[in-house]
C-alpha cells in the first residue's frame, strides 16, 4: 500500500483576535500559533492507520514555509516514512485549485495507492483542494470520509453528509480521500519516533524541481482575485453581563431563574 | 445570455433548504448579468420536486433517469459537464454541502473554470462577479473577484441567506438526459444512519453545550455538575464529539443534530457555522467564552466574556442555592 498524505500549516485563530493588514489582501499572522491542520492530523493517522494495516509506506507531502517542517517531523515520528516539502511565492496559494495543481505536479509520476487529505482547511475554509487533486490526478476520489476499508484494488468509505446520515461508496484505487475529523484517535508522537523523524528524507523542492511551469499555477493562472479581505461586523444584540467572574456568574443565575429559565 | 444555473439539491426524496435558499440570490444576480435564474434538477423520479422548485416563479430544468437515483459524484460531474456546453450558464451555482464539494472543485479542474467555494454572499458590479467568503474561524470576509470566463462555478453556504417566499407558478422542462452509462469506478452502496444515543437532545429542553475550550476530559465534572443542577442534557460542538468528550449523538449543528430547546449554555464553544445552524433556533442562547470575537456571540441573548472555569462553577453554586 502506498500512500500519501497531504498536509497544511495553519494559523490557530480561534482563540486570538485576527487583523487585516493595510495591503489589505493579507492578516497579521505574526502573533498566531501554528499547527497541522486539524483534519489533516486526522488524515496523518488514517495514513499510519493503514500502513500498520496493510504494510507499505507514507509519503508526507505538504506546501509551506521551512517553519512548518517541525509539523512534518511530528508526522514522519508518528509513523510516516519520508516527505516532501514545497516551497515556492510563485504559487497563487489564495486558490485551491492552483495548489491542487502543484500538489499534482508534486505526485505524478509516482505510483500511489491512497491520496489523503484533510476535507477542509480551518484558515480559509474552501473544501476543494483533496477534490481538484484528484481530478488533475485523474484518479476516483470521495470527500468528507469518516471509515476507511481498504480491500482488493478497492477502498469502501462512508462519506458524512449533513445531520449525522452517513453515505457508503466503494471506489477502485488509486483514489484521493478527503479524511474528516473524528475518523480515528490521532496518537501523541512516540519518544523513539521522534528521534528517528530527524534522520527519515525531507525533500525541499520548488516548481522548478518539480518541472511545473510557475506559468500554470501563479496569479495569471489563476482564475479568482482576492480582491479584499475585512473585518465583518459583529451584529450581536446579546446583552453582555459584566464585572468580575464571580458578579458575572450570579448575575447570570438570577437572569436566567427570574426568566423561569431554569 | 447571462442564466444563473441552480443545482437544486435533494436527498431521499426531500429538497434540501439552500435549494430554496439560493433563490434568494440567483433572480438578482442573473438580472444584473442579463439573463434569468434557472433550477437544475439532476434525479430520478423528479415531477414533484420540480414542481415544488417551479413554485418559487422560475423555470426548472429537470434531468430525470433512473441511473440517478442516489447522488453520485462522477456522475453529477458528467452530466454538468455536458449541460455547461449546451446551456452556456453563466454561473452554475450549487449548495456548499457533502453534495457541492464533493464534485465542483472536480469540474472546475475538468472544464478549466474559476470556482468560489463556500460563498456566503454575491454581487455583479462593472461587469465583474464577486463573491464574498468567510475564513479564519469566521472572523474575516474575503471578496473574490472572478476573472472573465465562459462559467462562473459557486458553492453556496446552506444557512447564509434566508428562502424566499414560493411566487408565481413558474415552468419546468425535461431534458434529455446527456449522460447514460452507469459509473464504472464509484458504487454507491447504501444509506447508513446515525446511532442512536441514550439521549435525544432534540428533545431536551435545556442543553448545556461545550466546545474545545473545556481543554480536556477531566474537566468534565464541571459541566456536569451545572447540569445536574438545572436538569440539562449534555451536547457540544464537533470539537467535543471528536475528542470523546461526549457521544457523538450529541453533537450540534450541521453534521450533528439541529436542536431547540428553551435554554442553550454554550461554553468554549467559538461559534463555527456548522453549528450555529444546529442550535441558533434555541430560544434563549447563553454564551460563555473567553474570546470577545467569538462569532458565537452574534446568536447569543447572554453573553459573558470570560474564562468559563472561573464562572461555571459559581454560577452552579448559585443556581443550586437559588432552588
Ligand atoms: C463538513 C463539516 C461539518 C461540520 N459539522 C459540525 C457540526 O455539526 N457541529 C460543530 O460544532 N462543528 C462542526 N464542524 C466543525 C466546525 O467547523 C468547528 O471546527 C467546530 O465547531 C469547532 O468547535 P469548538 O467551537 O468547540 O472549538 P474551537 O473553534 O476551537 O473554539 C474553542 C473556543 O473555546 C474558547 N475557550 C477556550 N478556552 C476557554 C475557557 N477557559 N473559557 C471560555 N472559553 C474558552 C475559545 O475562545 C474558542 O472560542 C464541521 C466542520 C466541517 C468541515
Amino acid at each position: 500500500m502506498k500512500t500519501l498524505v497531504c498536509i497544511k500549516y495553519v494559523p490557530d485563530t480561534s482563540e486570538a483576535e485576527v487583523k487585516v493588514n493595510p495591503d489589505g489582501i493579507t492578516v497579521d499572522d505574526s502573533r498566531f500559533s501554528f499547527d497541522i491542520n486539524d483534519a489533516d492530523n486526522y488524515a496523518v493517522e488514517e495514513s499510519v492507520l493503514l500502513k500498520e494495516a496493510h504494510g507499505g509506506e507514507v509519503t508526507v507531502l505538504s506546501m509551506g514555509p521551512k517553519k512548518s517542517e517541525v509539523m512534518i517531523r511530528m508526522a514522519l515520528a508518528k509513523g510516516c516514512d519520508k516527505a516532501v516539502r514545497v516551497e515556492d511565492d510563485r504559487v497563487a496559494g489564495h486558490d485551491p485549485l492552483m495548489v491542487a495543481k502543484t500538489l499534482a505536479g508534486a505526485i505524478k509520476g509516482q505510483e500511489f495507492d491512497l491520496v489523503l487529505t484533510g476535507c477542509m482547511a480551518s484558515d480559509d475554509w474552501h473544501m476543494s483542494t483533496g477534490v481538484a487533486l484528484a481530478e488533475e490526478l485523474g484518479v476516483n476520489h470521495a470527500s468528507m470520509v469518516n471509515y476507511v476499508e481498504v480491500m482488493d484494488g478497492k477502498v469502501k468509505v462512508h462519506r458524512e453528509l449533513e445531520g449525522g446520515l452517513l453515505e457508503a461508496v466503494e471506489l477502485e484505487l488509486p483514489a484521493v480521500l478527503t479524511i474528516q475529523t473524528g475518523i480515528n484517535e490521532p496518537r501523541y508522537a512516540p519518544i523513539r519516533g521522534i528521534r528517528q523523524a530527524q534522520k527519515k528524507e525531507l525533500n525541499v523542492v520548488s516548481l522548478d524541481d518539480l518541472g511545473i511551469d510557475p506559468e500554470t499555477v501563479g496569479m495569471d493562472a489563476s482564475q479568482v482575485v482576492l480582491e479584499k479581505l475585512y473585518i465583518p461586523e459583529v451584529e450581536s444584540t446579546a446583552e453582555f453581563i459584566e464585572g468580575e467572574p464571580e458578579e458575572k456568574a450570579e448575575k447570570l443565575a438570577s437572569i436566567l431563574q427570574k426568566g423561569g429559565l431554569v | 445570455m447571462g442564466n444563473v444555473l441552480v443545482l437544486a439539491e435533494h436527498r431521499q426524496g426531500e429538497l434540501r433548504d439552500v435549494s430554496f435558499e439560493m433563490l434568494a440570490v440567483a433572480p438578482a444576480i442573473a438580472k444584473d448579468m442579463g439573463g434569468e435564474a434557472v433550477v437544475l434538477l439532476v434525479g430520478s423520479g423528479m415531477d414533484d420536486l420540480a414542481k415544488k422548485m417551479a413554485g418559487y416563479g422560475v423555470k426548472v430544468l429537470v434531468v430525470d433517469d433512473p441511473n440517478f437515483e442516489n447522488f453520485n459524484a462522477e456522475k453529477y460531474q458528467k452530466v454538468l459537464s455536458a449541460l455547461i456546453d449546451d446551456l452556456k450558464p453563466a454561473v452554475l451555482m450549487t449548495g456548499h454541502t457533502a453534495q457541492g464539494v464533493d464534485f465542483m472543485p472536480a469540474l472546475a479542474v475538468e472544464k478549466n473554470l474559476p470556482l468560489a467555494a463556500d460563498t456566503i454572499g454575491l454581487a455583479y458590479e462593472d461587469g465583474t462577479l464577486k463573491a464574498t467568503r468567510s475564513m479564519y474561524s469566521g472572523k474575516v470576509n474575503a471578496v473574490m473577484a472572478f476573472k472573465p470566463a465562459e462559467t462562473y462555478l459557486v458553492t453556496f453556504r446552506e444557512g447564509a441567506v434566508e428562502a424566499p417566499e414560493a411566487a408565481a407558478e413558474g415552468s419546468v422542462e425535461k431534458l434529455d438526459n446527456p449522460f447514460t452509462d452507469d459509473v464504472p469506478y464509484r458504487k454507491f452502496v447504501e444509506y447508513v444512519e446515525a446511532e442512536v444515543g441514550d439521549v435525544d437532545i432534540t428533545q431536551s429542553d435545556i442543553l448545556v453545550a461545550i466546545g474545545r475550550g473545556l481543554k480536556e476530559d477531566k474537566n468534565l465534572p464541571v459541566v456536569e455538575e451545572l447540569a445536574a443542577a438545572i436538569k440539562a442534557d449534555l451536547a457540544g460542538s464537533r470539537a467535543a464529539t471528536d475528542a470523546g468528550w461526549i457521544p457523538h449523538d450529541r453533537q450540534v449543528g450541521t453534521s450533528g443534530k439541529a436542536v431547540k430547546p428553551k435554554l442553550y449554555i454554550a461554553m468554549g464553544i467559538s461559534g463555527a457555522f456548522q453549528h450555529l445552524a444546529g442550535m441558533k433556533g434555541a430560544k434563549t442562547i447563553v454564551a460563555i467564552n473567553k474570546d470577545p470575537e467569538a462569532p458565537i456571540f452574534t446568536v447569543a441573548d447572554y453573553a459573558i466574556v470570560d474564562d468559563l472555569f472561573k464562572v461555571v462553577p459559581k454560577l452552579t453554586e448559585k443556581l443550586k442555592e437559588l432552588k
